[in-house]
């Protein structure tokens, strides 16, 4: 075992021996890592490092793709999901692109609950209303939309949709929410907001993101992940990473040498 | 177009700007030539056609040679009209949609989903040969499947066949265009959702699509609404209004040909090509208003 590797007792989520391959590039090698329940978790790096990568694995996104081979474990609160059927995976983890997504087709009230009616669960109106308000609520969008919940998704300026999409993924109350560069496409305000609203939603829930910005990475994790050229090269508390890195890789990236 | 005349030309040669001056009227020129057809061919339809037109003319069927000499001699208006094309254009245009529209989607969701792939690319070229192939070619096929083996003799099916054939290569490639303008990231998104693949492209895919599909569609159906040739080889033309798919069926456009080979019936020319390509028109139109709604 890699000492710069922090050891996580009792993890919600845990990888063992994670590899990820592009036809025969690898873009994830061996990564063993766990993740504590109820915290922010961030995966950084420079660009290519594989982070991305490995956030897609982990609710087996990559399965879409026939050039792209996973192999290694994946446990969620003790079930090996690599041999679930992705449809029960995915359902169990949430999951936020870089970019605002929201059904363009679709109602903000029918974004929000996009989870139950693409997969034709059926539901009273009122515990449909309650979701939708609950999880707006939640991603501190509900005083903004509760007026115009039946306009189009994409209406909302950029923040507003992330939001929306982060409340999508709310709905279906995930064991885990994913978050791949989730800030990237946004302005500072917005992104405070929502860095604001994960630090919030980690009461509930457990928060694994994906940053290639360290102040973010600082200000709002209690851990992070440092990847280089698909290696797990350092994993520890958040603060003890930035005040006292292990591994010298982590610490010009974290200095500013590279990245 | 003012630039020449402004400061910023001050200086230069004559010879330079009487060559600037001559390039852009050749451009406007030819840009007149391009469009002067179109403009001349809607004027003489409306001129020469609209005296037809009339409730008779879109409710009647198509007179006897007799009677429409006697009205020429008489210098009254031609009795009658094409309720009899119409109809069988309808049924036949409607049939082939039906044929067309799904096979056409399904097999452009399966090149979108496949991109790159041997089968595909393989799928995706013998569809643009198909595209090229000559329409009265496709009418002989029809002939020789339908006419010959199905329906033992000419019918509405059989034109049906022939266009359907001819729809099924744009409705493939348009839909195959349509979905890959979608970000991935909307698939990913459902997907992520733990959404089925089949969900995923009926409720998102499709409906996300749905306005680049429709224009497709009716783009198809106004470039096959004016199709002759394989309908003279397959669902030969009627007097009668028939909606039999079994039977010999009549089409604005086998009219117009019938009008043209009959010296009495000529003054019905005009005013069949005038509905006909109002009809393509109104297609066209509303296939671009759908495509600049776009969301």
């Amino acid at each position: 075992m890699n000492e710069n590797i922090l050891q996580i007792t009792d993890p919600v989520l845990s990888l063992h021996d994670l590899t990820v391959a592009y036809d025969t590039n690898k873009a994830v090698k061996n990564v063993s890592v766990g993740f504590r329940k109820n915290s922010v978790t961030a995966i950084m790096g420079p660009s290519g490092c594989g982070k991305s990568t490995l956030l897609r694995a982990i609710n087996r996104m990559h399965e879409l793709y026939e050039n792209i081979t996973t192999t290694g474990q994946i446990i969620l609160n003790g079930t090996d999901i690599t041999q679930m059927p992705t449809i029960q995976v995915r359902r169990r983890m949430g999951m936020v692109f870089q970019r605002p997504n929201p059904f363009p087709t679709m109602s903000i009230y029918d974004n929000v609950i996009a989870g139950y009616k693409l997969n034709g669960i059926r539901l009273k109106k009122g515990e449909k209303d309650d979701i939708v308000e609950k999880s707006l609520t939640d991603v501190t969008l509900w005083d903004e939309v509760k007026d115009s919940l039946f306009k189009r998704g994409t209406f909302l300026s950029g923040g507003q949709q992330q939001r929306l999409c982060i409340a999508r993924a709310l709905a279906f109350s995930p064991e885990i929410i994913l978050l791949d560069e989730p800030t990237s496409a946004l302005d500072p305000i917005a992104t405070s907001k929502i860095e604001d609203l994960l630090v919030h939603l980690k009461e509930n829930y457990t928060i694994i993101l994906v940053t290639h910005n360290m102040a973010q990475a600082a200000r709002i994790s209690d851990y992070s992940l440092f990847m280089y050229l698909g290696d797990l090269v350092e994993y520890d508390k958040t603060k003890k990473m930035f005040t006292n890195p292990r591994d010298r890789r982590t610490e010009e990236y974290l200095t500013g040498k590279f990245g | 177009m003012q630039n020449t005349d402004t400061h910023r030309n001050k200086g230069l040669p004559r010879t330079r700007l009487l060559k600037d001056k001559a390039a852009r009227w050749l451009v406007i020129a030819f840009s007149v030539l391009t469009i002067s057809p179109i403009i001349l061919i809607i004027y003489k339809l409306i001129v020469k056609g609209i005296g037809q037109i009339s409730f008779d003319f879109v409710t009647q069927t198509t007179p006897d040679t007799f009677e429409a000499m006697t009205a020429v001699a008489s210098g009254e208006r031609i009795p009658g009209g094409i309720a009899n094309g119409i109809a069988g254009t309808v049924l036949m245009v409607v049939l082939a949609s039906v044929i067309a529209i799904p096979i056409g989607i399904i097999t452009g969701i399966y090149l979108y989903e496949n991109q790159g792939k041997k089968r595909a690319d393989f799928v995706r070229n013998i569809s643009d040969i198909l595209q090229g192939v000559p329409s009265i070619v496709l009418g002989l096929i029809a002939y020789l499947w339908v006419v010959k083996h199905i329906t033992q003799g000419f019918s509405a099916l059989a034109g049906s066949a022939a266009l359907a054939i001819m729809m099924l290569p744009m409705m493939v490639r348009s839909t195959e265009e349509t979905f890959k303008m979608i970000p991935v990231s909307l698939k990913e998104a459902a997907l992520a959702l733990g959404v089925p693949y089949y969900r995923v492209i009926l409720q998102v895919m499709i409906p996300t699509g749905f306005s680049g599909i429709m224009t497709g569609i009716l783009l198809a159906v106004s470039r096959v609404i004016g199709e002759t040739a394989p309908l003279m080889l397959t669902a030969l033309g009627s007097t009668l209004v028939n909606w039999d798919v079994t039977r010999p069926t009549s089409a604005i456009p086998l009219l117009i040909w019938e009008f043209y080979n009959d010296p009495n019936m000529v003054g019905l020319i005009w005013s069949s090509s005038l509905l006909l390509m109002g009809l393509v028109l109104i297609f066209n139109l509303l296939s671009k208003w759908i495509a600049s709604n776009r969301t």
